[in-house]
C-alpha cells in the first residue's frame, strides 16, 4: 500500500466531465444497423404464400392467413404470413428459408404501443412505416439454406441417342434421388396445379425416408400409370414449384419414376395389398388408353366388375401408340400395364366398339359405361396436294414404328407443326435415318412443344424453319414431294392475343422432301356412337360436355380424357378416370 | 477471517462447522435470490458468526429455462437460435460449440474465412464479458462508477456485433455451417475504434482500481484457491491460470484459428481475489491483440458458409461428441448426441460456473467477511444462466 494508492482512486473526476454515451430518444439520429432484425417486412407480390417460414419457425410465431387482394392461383397459395410478436424471437430463420426471398427484416428498434393486439400483424399488407425502408436484415447471397440446383439427371448424349431408340433419361440412383427429394420444402404448393392431386410433399418424403413401399402406395391412390407418368408426364407441378421461383423446380416427374423403378413387379400386389369386395356391379370401358386403364382401376378398387373393350390388340392408347420408345419404353409401360391387368380387370383385345361390338349392345349389359376414345384422327393441312402419296400423318409414322413396320420415309423428311406430336414424329424419322426439317408457322416461342423437347430435336440434328404457312405440295420431275411454304411476318393481335402470322407477298419459298408429315393435331373418331347417340350428348368446342363427376347428359354414360378436356395428356386423363370412377360409383349406389 | 480470539466461533469436526442455530450464537440469512450482491439469480445461503461466514450453501433454479431439454424438440438447424440464450454476457460460445457440434457429428467442414470470422466473434465477446465482469468486480467492493464506464463500453462492443450479427445481445449469427454473413464493410476499422477507447478506459481503471487502497486491501488474501484445489473442484479458466496453472484450451487443444495466433497464457500464483483480477484484467489486453491480428490476418474474400442439407429435413448420424472452448470465464464444453434423427437426442451443457459458483464458492466462502462475499463470487466469475440450462 502507498500514498499513490489512495489519491489514484480520485482520477474517476476525469470522467465525470466527458460527454455521455448514452443516446436520447428519439433515437433517429441512431438508426439499427443496416443488418438489424427488426420487425419484419414482407413484398406481398413476390411472396407466393408457401408457408415455408411457417413450417421452420420454432415458436410457431407465423400463421398463413388469407388477405384481402391476393387471389389463390395455382402458383400462389392466396395466403401470406402474419407475425406473432409475442413469440417471435427475431432469428430471421424465416428469411433464411423463404423461397421467394420476399420475406426480409426492417432495422427498426422501437416500436411502443399500448394494444397488445398490434403486435400480430401481417408484414406487407398491415401498413407499417418500415415497409418501404431499404434498411434491416435479409439473406446474404452466399448463405442459403435451401439448394436451388437440380440433382443432374444422367441423359443418353445425342448420338447415341439418335442412332437408336434408347430411353434417353436415364433415371435417378438411390443416392441421387433423396438428394433431390432433400431439396423439397414440403410445401405442398404443387397438389393444385396436378390434375391428378397426387400426393406430391408425401411421396417425396417417402423418398427421403427410403421407404419405397410407402411411396409407391401414395402414387396408387391418385395415379395408376405412376411409371408412365415419371416419364412423360407434362409436370405442370414442376412449373408452380416454389423451388423454382428462385432455382430450378424439384424433379418431381423423375422421383415418381425413381419409386416405380426401383420397386419389382411381382411385388406390387403384397405392396399395394388391394382387396375389395365384388358389388355385382358392372361396368364398361371403352379405350385401353390412361383414361381407361385408370377408371377401370378405381372401379375395380370399388368393387365393380370392369370389362374394358379395346380396338388394339395392346392395351395403352397413345401412351403405346403415339409416344415414341425413347421416352417411354415399351416395357416400362407394360410394367404398369400388366399391374392393373393382375387385378382382376377384363381386357377385351382386337374388339372395335362400333365394329365389333354394337354401343347399343354394352349399353343394354352394363349397368355404367367410361368412354376415353382419344383423338385419333391426324387434322389436314387443308393445301392441295396433301392427297399425293408421301404424305403420310404424324401419328401415323408413330403408330408404324410401334407396330414394327419400318415406315418408308426416304432421306429427306419435313414435320409439319410446333407441338409435341410433332416433335415425336421428328426424332422418330431422325432415328430412322432421315434428315428432318420441323416447318412451323408462328415464332420458335409460340411453339406447343415442351422446351426440352425442342431442345433436344436440336440436339439431335433436327432443323428449324419457321414463320413459315404451308401453300402447297407437288410432285417433281425428280419424283420428290415439292412443298411450297410462305414466309410470314408476325402481326400482333393486341394485347394478351398471340400474334399471328401473315404470309408476306411474292417470298414463297420451296423444300424438296421425300415425305411430308403433317402434324398439326388430332381430333376425335366418334364413328361407334350411332348418330342418335352423337345428337343426344352434348358437345363444347368439340369437345364431350361432362359435368363435375364426369357424366355426359346421359346419366349412364361417362367420358374422359383427351375427348374430354382441354389439356390433352396423360394425367388428364388418369384424373378423369379417377373422377368418373367416383362419378360412376356415386350414380350407381343412389 | 477473524484472527483474535475464536472461541465463539464452530467448533471444526472432520472439516465441516457444527453449527447450533439455537445456541443464538449464528444467524442465517439469504443473499439472493434476488440481490445486488449476487451475480444473476441464484441464492447463498448464509450462515454467520458475528459477520464471519461460517456456513454457505448456494442454491440454484431460479433461472432455469430448460434449454437441453428445449434442444430435443428442435431440428438441428432449430436449435442455434436458442443456444445464445444460455449465457446473456457471452452467448456466442454458445454459439459455436454448438455449430462445431453439430458440425463434427455430420462431418461438415467450415469454410476457411468462417474460421476467422468464428475467432473474431469469440475474442469480442471474452472482451465484451470481461468489460461486464470488470464493472461488476469494482462494484462488488464499493465503486459502482467503473461498472458505468465499463457497461457503456461493453456497448460500443455491442454495437460492432449489432452490425455484424443483426443483434446485440443475442447474435445468432454463428450457425451449423459457418457465419451468416461477411463482415460489413468497414467494420474492421469502427472496431479498432472501439478497440482504441477500451485501451483507454482500461488505462483509467488500472488507476482508479488496481491503484486503489481500498479494492487492494479488500480483494487480497480473498478466496485463495491452492493448487491442489484446482482439480478437486474443477476450477478453470482465469481462476485456475491465477493459481499458477497454464491451462488455456485456445492453446492446449486449438481450435478454429488459435493455432495461428500469437499470445502466451496469461498465469499468476497469487491465486486471490486480486490476482484474478489482474489475470483477467491482463486477458483483456490479450483480446484486444488478438482481435487486431485476427483482423489484420484473416483473409479478405472467400466463402463464409458451407451449405448443409436442407434443414426442414436434416438428419445427422448416430453418434456423440464432446466439444470445448476457452470461455471468458474458461472451459467450456458441449457434450451432443444423435440418436440419427432431425433432433438431438440429447445436449449436455458444462460451463464453468457449475463447479465455481457452487462445490467453490461454498468451501472459500468459510471464514470471509459478509461484506466481501459479493466481490468473492464475482471474483470467479459466477454466471448463473450457465449453471441452469
Ligand atoms: C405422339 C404423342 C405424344 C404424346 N406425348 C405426351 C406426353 O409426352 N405426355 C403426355 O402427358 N401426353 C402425351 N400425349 C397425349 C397422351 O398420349 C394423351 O393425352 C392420352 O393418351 C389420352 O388418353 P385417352 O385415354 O384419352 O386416349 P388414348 O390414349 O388416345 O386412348 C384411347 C384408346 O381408345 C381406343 N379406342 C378408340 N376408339 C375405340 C373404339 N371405338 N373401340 C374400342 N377402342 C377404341 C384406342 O385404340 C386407344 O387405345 C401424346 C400424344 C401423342 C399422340
Ligand atoms: S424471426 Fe424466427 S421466431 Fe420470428 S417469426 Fe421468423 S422464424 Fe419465427
Amino acid at each position: 500500500m502507498s500514498l499513490r494508492d489512495i489519491i489514484s482512486p480520485f482520477y474517476v473526476w476525469k470522467r465525470a466531465f466527458s460527454k455521455p454515451f448514452t443516446t436520447k430518444k428519439p433515437l433517429s439520429d441512431r438508426p439499427g444497423a443496416p443488418r438489424y432484425r427488426g420487425f419484419h417486412k414482407n413484398d406481398l407480390n413476390k411472396c407466393i404464400g408457401c408457408g415455408t417460414c411457417e413450417t421452420i419457425c420454432q415458436n410457431e410465431a407465423i400463421d398463413l392467413v388469407p388477405v384481402p387482394g391476393i387471389e389463390t392461383t395455382l402458383e400462389d397459395s392466396g395466403l401470406r404470413p402474419r407475425i406473432d410478436y409475442g413469440r417471435c424471437c427475431w432469428c430471421a430463420l424465416c428469411v433464411d428459408i423463404c423461397t421467394t426471398d420476399s420475406l426480409t427484416m426492417s432495422n427498426e428498434y422501437v416500436w411502443i404501443d399500448a394494444d397488445a393486439d398490434v403486435f400480430r400483424f401481417v408484414p406487407g399488407y398491415d401498413e407499417k412505416e418500415w415497409q418501404h425502408q431499404d434498411r434491416g436484415y435479409r439473406r446474404s447471397e452466399e448463405y442459403r439454406l435451401l439448394h436451388p440446383q437440380r440433382t443432374d439427371m444422367k441423359m443418353l448424349d445425342p448420338v447415341t441417342g439418335v442412332g437408336s431408340f434408347l430411353e434417353i433419361v436415364q433415371g435417378y440412383s438411390r443416392e441421387q434421388a433423396i438428394r433431390e427429394a432433400m431439396r423439397c420444402v414440403d410445401c405442398g404448393i404443387c397438389v393444385a396445379s396436378c390434375p391428378a392431386h397426387m400426393d406430391i410433399p408425401d411421396y417425396i418424403r417417402a423418398i427421403r425416408n427410403d421407404d419405397l413401399e410407402e411411396g409407391l402406395r401414395l402414387l396408387y391412390q391418385t395415379n395408376p400409370l405412376p411409371g408412365v407418368c415419371g416419364r412423360i408426364c407434362t409436370h405442370r407441378c414442376e412449373e408452380v414449384c416454389s423451388l423454382g421461383v428462385k432455382g430450378e423446380p424439384i424433379a418431381i416427374r423423375w422421383l415418381k419414376r425413381y419409386i416405380v423403378d426401383q420397386v419389382e413387379s411381382s411385388s406390387f400386389r403384397d405392396i399395394l395389398q388391394q382387396e375389395f369386395v365384388p358389388n355385382g356391379k358392372k361396368v364398361a370401358v371403352i379405350g385401353a388408353g390412361p383414361g381407361g386403364l385408370s377408371a377401370a382401376y378405381y372401379l375395380n378398387r370399388m368393387g365393380y366388375s370392369v370389362t374394358i373393350y379395346e380396338k388394339y390388340p395392346l392395351p395403352g392408347g397413345m401412351l403405346r401408340y403415339g409416344v415414341p420408345e425413347y421416352r417411354l419404353p415399351y416395357d416400362q409401360l407394360d410394367k404398369d400395364i400388366s399391374y392393373l391387368l393382375t387385378l382382376g380387370i377384363i381386357l377385351e383385345r382386337d374388339k372395335q366398339v362400333g365394329k365389333d361390338i354394337g354401343f347399343q349392345d354394352i349399353y343394354q349389359q352394363y349397368d355404367a359405361i367410361f368412354f376415353s376414345t382419344g383423338l385419333s384422327v391426324s387434322y389436314k393441312l387443308e393445301i392441295p396436294g396433301e392427297e399425293l402419296p408421301g404424305v403420310i400423318p404424324g401419328l401415323q409414322i408413330l403408330a408404324e414404328v410401334t407396330q414394327g413396320l419400318k415406315p418408308v420415309i426416304g432421306r429427306q423428311v419435313a414435320v409439319i407443326g410446333g407441338g409435341n406430336v410433332a416433335m415425336d414424329a421428328a426424332r422418330t424419322c431422325r432415328r430412322l435415318g432421315a434428315d428432318v426439317t420441323v416447318v412451323y408457322r408462328r415464332r420458335e416461342e409460340d411453339m406447343p412443344a415442351d422446351r426440352e423437347e425442342i431442345e433436344e430435336a436440336k440436339s439431335e440434328g433436327v432443323k428449324f424453319i419457321i414463320q413459315a404457312i404451308p401453300v402447297k405440295i407437288s410432285r417433281s420431275s425428280a419424283g420428290k414431294l415439292e412443298f411450297f411454304w410462305n414466309e410470314a411476318t408476325m402481326v400482333s393481335q393486341g394485347e394478351g392475343q398471340r400474334p399471328r402470322p401473315e404470309a408476306i407477298p411474292g417470298a414463297v419459298r420451296q423444300l424438296e422432301v421425300d415425305t411430308l408429315i403433317p402434324a398439326i393435331g388430332q381430333g376425335s373418331d366418334l364413328a361407334f356412337l350411332s348418330e342418335d347417340r352423337q345428337n343426344q350428348i352434348e358437345f363444347r368446342k368439340y369437345k364431350v360436355k361432362v359435368d363435375y363427376l364426369g357424366q355426359t347428359s346421359d346419366p349412364r354414360i361417362f367420358a374422359g380424357g383427351d375427348i374430354v378436356n382441354p389439356t390433352a395428356d396423360a394425367i388428364s386423363a388418369i384424373a378423369d378416370g379417377y373422377r368418373a370412377a367416383s362419378g360412376i360409383d356415386k350414380f350407381l349406389r343412389k | 477471517m477473524w484472527e483474535g480470539d475464536r472461541s465463539k466461533f464452530p467448533e471444526i469436526i472432520d472439516g465441516k462447522p457444527v453449527i447450533d442455530l439455537d445456541s443464538q450464537k449464528y444467524v442465517k440469512i439469504w443473499q439472493g435470490p434476488q440481490h445486488p450482491g449476487v451475480t444473476g439469480n441464484i441464492a447463498l445461503e448464509v450462515t454467520l458468526c458475528g459477520d464471519e461466514v461460517v456456513d454457505l450453501k448456494t442454491h440454484v433454479g431460479y433461472l432455469h429455462r430448460g434449454f437441453e431439454k428445449l434442444l430435443e424438440r428442435r431440428t438441428w438447424m432449430q436449435g442455434f437460435t436458442i443456444v445464445c440464450r444460455i449465457c446473456v454476457p457471452e452467448p456466442d460460445t454458445n454459439e459455436y460449440l454448438f455449430a462445431a457440434g453439430v458440425e463434427e457429428l455430420s462431418g461438415i467442414t467450415v469454410p476457411a474465412k468462417a474460421e476467422w470470422i468464428r475467432t473474431l466473434t469469440l475474442e469480442m465477446a471474452r472482451l465484451a464479458s470481461f468489460l461486464m465482469w470488470l464493472g461488476g468486480q469494482a462494484a462488488a467492493f464499493g465503486m459502482g462508477t467503473v461498472g458505468q464506464w465499463t457497461v457503456a463500453h461493453r456497448d460500443f462492443l455491442l454495437d460492432i456485433f449489432e452490425e455484424l450479427s443483426g443483434g446485440r445481445i443475442y447474435h445468432m449469427y454463428i450457425v451449423p455451417g459457418g457465419v451468416r454473413a461477411d463482415l460489413p464493410k468497414g467494420l474492421d476499422r469502427r472496431l479498432e475504434d472501439v478497440l482504441k477507447k477500451i485501451e483507454i478506459l482500461l488505462k483509467d481503471v488500472d488507476r482508479v482500481l488496481f491503484n486503489n487502497a481500498i479494492f487492494k486491501l479488500r480483494s487480497r488474501g480473498l478466496g485463495i484457491v491452492t493448487r491442489d484445489m484446482v482439480d478437486s473442484y474443477g476450477v478453470v479458466g482465469p481462476v485456475a491460470r491465477a493459481a499458477g496453472l497454464a491451462r488455456d484450451l485456445r492453446k492446449d487443444h486449438p481450435y478454429l484459428v488459435y493455432e495461428k495466433l500469437d499470445f502466451d497464457i496469461i498465469t499468476a500464483t497469487g491465486s486471490d481475489a486480486f490476482t484474478r483480477a489482474q489475470v483477467r484484467f491482463k486477458e483483456m489486453y490479450q483480446c484486444i491483440d488478438l482481435i487486431r491480428q485476427i483482423l489484420s490476418r484473416m483473409p479478405d474474400s472467400g466463402d463464409f458458409y458451407t451449405p448443409v442439407p436442407n434443414v426442414l429435413h436434416w438428419k445427422i448420424p448416430a453418434g456423440a461428441t464432446f466439444v470445448q472452448a476457452e470461455a471468458s470465464r474458461g472451459e467450456y464444453g458441449y457434450y451432443m448426441v444423435s440418436d440419427g434423427t432431425a433432433y438431438p437426442r440429447r445436449i449436455a451443457v458444462r460451463g464453468p460456473s457449475y463447479s465455481h459458483a457452487i462445490a467453490l464458492l461454498q468451501k472459500l466462502a468459510i471464514n470471509t467477511n459478509i461484506a466481501d462475499l459479493a466481490g468473492l463470487m464475482v471474483s470467479l466469475q459466477t454466471c448463473p444462466p450457465e449453471i441452469e440450462r
